[in-house]
């Protein structure tokens, strides 16, 4: 399985990725988060700590669910990027659209 | 069950080669395959693990979706040289070819909110060379050993 959802006692919803977020996959993970969107869930965390490789579609699916989530009037924020992924993060500039943090457990205590 | 995979890796001491089914779909299994039988000893396992699994998915992505039509019947062509030197990746597909020097520099403001135009622009910073055949349908990315 690539994505684990679950919810957090004040309401986070993180979303795990397990290998790769990439085109073949990245509407799964567009659907999930949907889904708790609509199910009233504001607060997101996707964790990477389990990631190996994003692609750019990868990377245009959190582009995309920031914007809609933003929309509603919550935030997604990244967590648990290795030192790959965080440079392909920064040399794209979308550290610049994203809060991110080293684990997710930084993520939910900022909120 | 999982059904049995359409994928076949053909490998000798100098190259792998592979033929992909136009479908977005199978892009992670292909990048999987590949890299797994990657030798051991050019490249770094940091940089297969990153560098080239993703470098192989943007290259096939861009050739299913621009070049064969996201049609699964078409095939899109996977050849890796293995150098001591280098690796490097050839994508070809059976498309009539498109100019890729042309895109959008997706880290300008007005275009870092867009969902897509990033691809080339990744690439271009995973691999150290990147080429293009006269006729617009196949890349070749090197990646060059360390």
């Amino acid at each position: 399985m690539s994505f684990s959802v679950k919810k957090d006692k004040s309401g986070v919803v993180v979303v795990g990725v397990d290998g790769q977020l990439i085109v073949g996959n990245r509407q799964e993970l567009k659907q999930k988060v949907l889904d708790a969107l609509e199910g009233g869930g504001r607060k997101f965390v996707v964790d990477f700590v389990k990631t190996g490789y994003i692609d750019s579609s990868g990377l245009g699916v959190l582009v995309s669910l920031s914007k809609k989530i933003r929309e509603q009037g919550g935030e997604l924020r990244l967590a648990g990027l290795n030192e790959d992924l965080q440079t392909l993060f920064e040399l794209t500039k979308l550290d610049t659209l994203f809060a991110i943090t080293k684990t997710a457990d930084e993520a939910l205590a900022a909120f | 069950m999982v059904p049995p995979s359409p994928l076949r890796l053909h490998a000798t001491a100098l190259e792998m080669r592979l033929d992909v089914p136009s479908d977005l779909n199978v892009v992670g299994d292909a990048v999987q395959l590949v890299a797994s039988r990657l030798p051991a000893g050019t490249l770094s396992p940091r940089r297969v693990s990153f560098n080239f699994r993703t470098a192989l998915a943007e290259a096939l992505s861009n050739a299913i979706r621009h070049g064969a039509g996201e049609d699964p019947a078409r095939v899109v062509r996977v050849r890796v040289e293995l150098g001591r030197d280098a690796v490097r990746i050839h994508v070809t597909d059976d498309g009539g070819g498109y100019d890729r020097t042309r895109l959008p520099d997706p880290t300008r403001p007005e275009n870092l909110e867009r969902e897509d135009g990033r691809g080339m622009f990744v690439i271009r910073h995973l691999v150290d060379d990147v080429a293009f055949n006269a006729k617009g349908n196949g890349i070749c990315l090197t990646l060059r050993a360390g």
